[in-house]
């Protein structure tokens, strides 16, 4: 029964994250937009999604793959996005440097947080309806 | 990594850019004083901002790191009549550019109203996020 709730809500719940992943990268980004040669993150919300998704919950899986029996196990460590992985914290491509080394582009972080904070909020609406969903089922009305 | 730690880097740029602001008005205030308590003009200074892990996360914060004094040359103006004026007549006023200290203002206000509506959406996300599950 839990496993099913689970599968029913774990969708969601890994999108949700990931996009709380992304809005935190995004915000330290509009936070250091004045910062001398800070550079600009983000990661690729649907290869991080498939990434997280094909790990089923467990990112110290999907971050290296064991293929003989000598292979040591990656460290688990749940919350983290690294920098290089597919699906991991990648640094943005500039339009225009700065003289500061700084490669934060405002109008570029604006939008992709406005983006980012819209789409969370879709998911949100989408796990009520699935919520709205489960409840009406057990209540049979 | 959570919604909350966008406040402390949000927090952490506001309190960064309220720091340069109050480093501007002090550029300002000073623009013509022609001495200060070590018996120089007064010099501008800035501030140097520096990136700080936030939690050990990849995200980062902003901090000032250092305020450095500014070390262009005091601008030399004739005053013959002033008391601090030198054997020439000419007084060493601040090197604040006036100028630039308002387009730094400008930026520093900017840049702190960005963060606050930073912080204003997620407020509303993490509100909304509160509310899953009741209809």
């Amino acid at each position: 029964m839990i496993g099913k709730l689970d599968q029913a809500l774990g969708f969601h719940e890994t999108a949700l994250r990931i996009r709380t992943q992304r809005h935190e990268l995004i915000a330290a980004n509009i936070a250091n937009a004045d910062t001398p040669n800070f550079k600009a993150k983000d990661i690729d919300f649907a290869a991080a999604l498939r990434q997280a998704l094909a790990s089923n919950g467990n990112p110290a899986q999907a971050a290296l793959q064991q293929t003989a029996p000598a292979h040591m196990a990656a460290q688990p460590q749940p919350d983290t996005l690294h920098v290089g992985h597919p699906g991991g914290v990648q640094y943005r491509s500039m339009m225009q440097g700065s003289v500061d080394g700084n490669t934060v582009d405002m109008d570029v972080e604006r939008n992709q947080f406005a983006d980012n904070a819209v789409r969370y909020e879709a998911s949100l609406v989408l796990l009520n309806g699935q919520l709205k969903k489960l409840m009406s089922a057990i209540q049979g009305q | 990594m959570s919604l909350f730690n966008v406040f402390n880097i949000a927090g952490s740029a506001m309190s960064a850019h309220s720091q340069r602001l109050n480093v501007v008005a002090s550029n300002l205030a000073n623009a013509d004083s022609v001495t200060s308590s070590n018996g120089q003009p007064y010099k501008a200074k800035q501030v140097v901002f520096e990136a700080i892990p936030i939690n050990g996360q990849q995200a980062n914060g902003v901090k000032v790191q250092q305020v450095i004094e500014d070390n262009r040359p005091p601008q030399l103006v004739y005053k013959p009549e002033h008391p601090y004026a030198d054997e020439n007549g000419y007084v060493a006023m601040p090197n604040v550019n006036v100028t630039e200290e308002m387009v730094n203002m400008i930026a520093a206000s900017r840049a702190y109203q960005n963060n606050v509506e930073t912080m204003n959406t997620t407020k509303s996300m993490l509100m909304k996020t509160l509310s899953i599950g009741q209809s």
